[in-house]
């Protein structure tokens, strides 16, 4: 008798709990991320819905992702977090969390569990794998840094380029390359065309001759290299035509060949896998976060995920997601069988550490 | 005063101390000699009291802009600066090991022993749960590549070692499980029926934890870890003791103290499970602090991460000033840094320079524009103003961006010049991206700072005299040379200053059309600020900066003279 009186107390207690926890949800939120196409289709896949199901609440956009780190402490430090939910790459993922400034989460908890075709629940760790690579981040999106190229500047019998070292083949296609102004992925493609095999790239690198190694084999191409620092500047520049080819995030080159059609190719050989995710700022007051959660629980679930494919050519971050990507898509995803016969993937934890280090050599390399 | 009164005649004529006299006469001196105001005090003291008062109304006047200065201009920047010195995170962090690191010597090539590696073990606990171990990790980080993953690492660890003796504590009496053992074991009778009274609904806080008496002394090492816990679970998490398992720190602490001390007198709570844990440690599989860390991760046995915990334990450090002049600090002491990490002179060096072509550039092209400006008839002089103003009413950003398209190798520039056939097809220019780029769209940019000071002293510069120089003989340049020029230079002056100052510190068109060859060091303490975090870099990068700024400006004042500038008429 005692025990029924405990359990239906409980019961009444964790009832009247969740009943305030329902209302204590703030009616507005302020999301950030890059602008763009890629704000487009959080905006058309995620939000959207989420204001048909609850007309009351408001959302406010910030482009700020790419300063998000250091406006993320500046807050932090001033004791105001005015941002709910920040949309970040998954290296500066691992620094925001390091730092204190993102809350931990627990995925299994706060995500919808994964919905299989076949109706079966997946937890949501395995659903997203290996891609949850901070114990603060929520992936979304898998994107991919890879080669665009002219492709009305193929010298005449020429192949179209389909190997990451005609990237330093000046010979067989001249012109000028675009490449980002820092050294990740750059190192990386440089050993893999100096004869460094796939699964040594970050031992070699991790030593002071391989870095060396790295920049002597970037030196071959440095006269020819415009060296970019924000996503825009490659697509500008391949419709230009300033440059035969340059790396840039996969979708952006997608809009250029698809919606501006540009005279441009894709070359994927070699493209680095990141992320794009959500992490939640540390400190914010239980109302807001409520909104948030019960928000990032929505829009990371399968379908919302497979529904942001519609509007952009990043691969859903679930496994779950991906039978739902529609077909017509799914040839420009990076994850593509077609497209993903030689990946390389980006070792966050390396970068974490080499990162000041191996920076302080390349800018001074460059500079020289 | 009395004596230069007494013996007025040693001066001739009218003395100061004439009207002394004559007011004595008068009667307003009191008997000391001193004059009066018209209420009887000193006229001396009410004077200055009057000149207060004034001041003190004036203060008050600007008082508003002042208090807006010092707080959003002049705080801000004091707490930049202070950034490239304060490294307080270090001994915040882990106290108890930067005190047992004195000991040590990094001369030794070894790794410390096994005092300073309980230290780290305790240091580091605390800061793992606290989540600081990553922080800290990152900040040293910057100093010597590894320490980041070693931080992080060891902290998703450092459970491991106390969660041993803690599953060999519990195998052998599962009573070592329940928290209210570990609550009557350590604090007083008093402090458990407060606590047992606390309700959580009541939002009451929590009272406050009380030892239990000679527990202290009886298990040093348990006591300090179970304040720690108690202290960290009551202000962090809001939890009662009585309903939290301590921390895996607090086993290892235990174990430390049966073998050290002897229980066997002890006879409070939970004697006979203490005693029995007395009697079985000895048996317990043990290892090492030091072990411990070096399984974690070897690193832990290499010097330098102790060298560059030593060397940045210290609250102030030059370290950051030293990184910002391409040095750096190590075990070893302070030394430059390897030639091909070598960057900060360069840009320092290249800002100079870059900034004083630009101002040299703005001069020669601002000033026959100015001239015009100040001369023609007033009709077009505004419309030639408003082509000069013309730019500032348009973004930074557009005016930018323009440049790359009129001066890429695809651009106008250059696809006129192949049209012209001056420049073959294959060998177009390269303009943008480079030094010259910079050079080109920041001289545009900052031209209007040059051009407006300099009219509006041209302006005031009466037509009559170049006339009267004229007709006195002189011919065209010798007029403009001896007398117009001359009186236009406080104009080249302020411009010179304006120019200069806003470029030593521009960021944004470098970086969009700087390349590799003509970016500035605002670039770098961007990159600093926004991506890398390293803030006290940053500010060591400012103050440098702001501190080259200073001296240019005081050796300017030394060789122009700050008076001859001018901003206008």
């Amino acid at each position: 008798m005692k025990m029924t009186k405990t359990l239906l107390a409980t019961t009444a207690l964790t009832l009247a709990g969740g009943a305030v926890a329902a209302q204590e949800m703030a009616d507005s939120m302020t999301l950030v991320s890059w602008g763009g196409a890629y704000q487009n289709s959080q905006q058309q896949a995620y939000v959207v819905p989420y204001l048909e199901m609850n007309p009351d609440v408001s959302v406010t956009w910030d482009e700020s992702s790419n300063e998000a780190v250091a406006q993320l402490r500046a807050m932090n430090e001033a004791g105001n977090i005015t941002w709910d939910l920040v949309d970040v790459v998954a290296s500066d993922a691992i620094r925001l969390c390091d730092e204190g400034l993102a809350m931990e989460v627990d995925h299994d908890e706060i995500l919808a569990p994964g919905e299989t075709e076949s109706g079966e629940e997946v937890d949501p760790t395995d659903d997203f794998g290996d891609l949850i690579v901070s114990d603060c981040y929520i992936p979304q999106i898998v994107y991919s840094t890879t080669f665009g190229y002219r492709t009305d500047m193929v010298p005449d019998g020429a192949e179209p380029p389909n190997d990451i070292c005609d990237v330093w083949d000046l010979e067989t296609y001249p012109g000028q390359r675009a490449l980002e102004r820092r050294p990740i992925n750059n190192m990386e493609w440089a050993l893999l065309c100096d004869g460094v095999a796939k699964d040594e790239v970050y031992d070699v690198l991790a030593t002071e001759e391989g870095q060396d190694q790295a920049l002597a084999k970037l030196d071959e191409i440095k006269d020819e290299v415009i060296w970019w620092s924000a996503g825009a500047d490659t697509p500008q520049l391949l419709a230009d035509g300033e440059v035969f080819m340059g790396s840039t995030y996969n979708g952006r080159l997608y809009s250029v060949i698809e919606e501006q059609d540009q005279p441009v190719g894709m070359m994927w050989d070699a493209q680095v896998f990141d992320l794009d995710g959500w992490i939640i700022p540390e400190g914010l007051p239980e109302d807001r976060l409520n909104r948030v959660l019960d928000f990032v629980r929505f829009a990371t679930d399968t379908q919302r995920l497979a529904d942001q494919a519609n509007y952009i050519s990043y691969g859903p971050a679930r496994d779950t997601s991906a039978p739902l990507v529609p077909e017509e898509m799914k040839q420009h995803m990076p994850t593509d069988p077609a497209n993903s016969e030689n990946t390389f993937l980006y070792n966050y934890e390396f970068w974490a550490d080499y990162r000041d280090d191996i920076d302080a050599k390349f800018q001074s390399w460059l500079a020289q | 005063m009395s004596d230069a009164t007494a013996d007025p005649g040693k001066i001739e004529g009218p003395t100061p101390d004439d009207p002394l006299a004559q007011a004595k006469a008068l009667d307003n001196v009191d008997a000391q000699g001193r004059m009066l105001a018209a209420d009887g005090t000193p006229l001396k003291k009410s004077l200055a009291r009057s000149l207060r008062i004034q001041k003190l109304r004036a203060l008050m006047l600007i008082a508003p802009l002042l208090l807006f200065v010092l707080l959003t201009f002049v705080a801000p920047i004091a707490d930049m600066l202070f950034r490239s010195v304060e490294n307080q995170i270090v001994s915040d962090t882990l106290p108890r090991t930067v005190e047992a690191l004195q000991d040590w010597d990094y001369e030794s090539g070894e790794a410390p022993d096994e005092p300073v590696f309980d230290a780290l073990y305790d240091d580091l606990f605390l800061a793992a749960e606290r989540r600081e171990h990553t922080r800290l990790g990152s900040r040293l980080n910057y100093e010597t590549t590894g320490i980041s993953s070693l931080f992080r690492q060891t902290g998703r660890s450092v459970e491991d070692l106390g969660d041993a003796y803690l599953d060999q504590f519990e195998e052998l009496n599962e009573a070592w499980e329940e928290e209210v053992v570990w609550a009557e074991l350590m604090g007083s009778d008093q402090w458990l029926e407060e606590q047992r009274a606390w309700d959580e609904e009541s939002g009451d806080p929590l009272p406050e934890f009380q030892l239990r008496e000679g527990v202290a002394t009886l298990l040093p090492e348990t006591t300090r870890s179970f304040l720690n816990f108690v202290e960290f679970i009551r202000t962090e998490d809001q939890e009662s003791p009585l309903d939290e398992e301590p921390w895996s720190r607090v086993y290892t602490g235990l174990y430390t103290d049966l073998m050290n001390e002897d229980v066997a007198n002890y006879s409070g709570p939970h004697a006979e499970l203490l005693q029995e844990a007395d009697a079985a440690v000895a048996d317990f599989e043990t290892q090492t602090t030091k072990e411990f860390f070096l399984s974690v991760d070897e690193d832990w046995g290499d010097p330098r991460i102790w060298g560059t915990l030593e060397a940045f334990s210290p609250n102030y450090t030059s370290g950051y000033f030293l990184n910002a002049v391409d040095m750096q600090l190590t075990p070893e002491g302070a030394g430059l840094r390897d030639e091909d990490e070598r960057i900060y002179g360069l840009l320092f060096k290249r800002t100079m320079f870059m900034s004083l072509v630009i101002t040299f550039s703005c001069i020669l092209l601002g000033y026959p524009i100015a001239y015009l400006l100040a001369n023609l008839p007033m009709r077009s002089a505004n419309l030639l103003m408003i082509l000069v103003l013309l730019p500032f009413w348009t973004s930074l950003l557009v005016r930018t961006s323009a440049w790359k398209v009129m001066l890429q190798q695809q651009g106008v520039i250059n696809d006129v010049l192949v049209w012209l056939g001056l420049v073959g097809d294959a060998n177009r220019l390269v303009m943008i991206n480079n030094q010259f780029g910079t050079i080109v769209a920041m001289t545009h940019i900052l031209l209007p700072f040059m051009i407006l000071p300099m009219y509006s002293v041209m302006s005031t510069i009466p037509p009559s005299y170049v006339r009267a120089a004229k007709s006195l003989g002189a011919t065209n340049v010798t007029a403009f040379r001896r007398v117009y020029f001359p009186q236009s230079v406080p104009g080249i002056g302020a411009g010179s200053i304006l120019v200069f100052i806003l470029a030593i510190g521009y960021y944004i068109t470098p970086e969009i059309v700087g390349g590799t060859t003509g970016t500035f060091i605002s670039n770098r303490i961007a990159y600093h600020i926004s991506s890398s975090l390293n803030w006290g870099l940053a500010a060591a990068l400012g103050t440098i900066l702001l501190a080259v700024v200073l001296i240019l400006y005081w050796a300017y004042d030394r060789i122009v003279g700050i008076d001859n500038v001018k901003l206008g008429g």
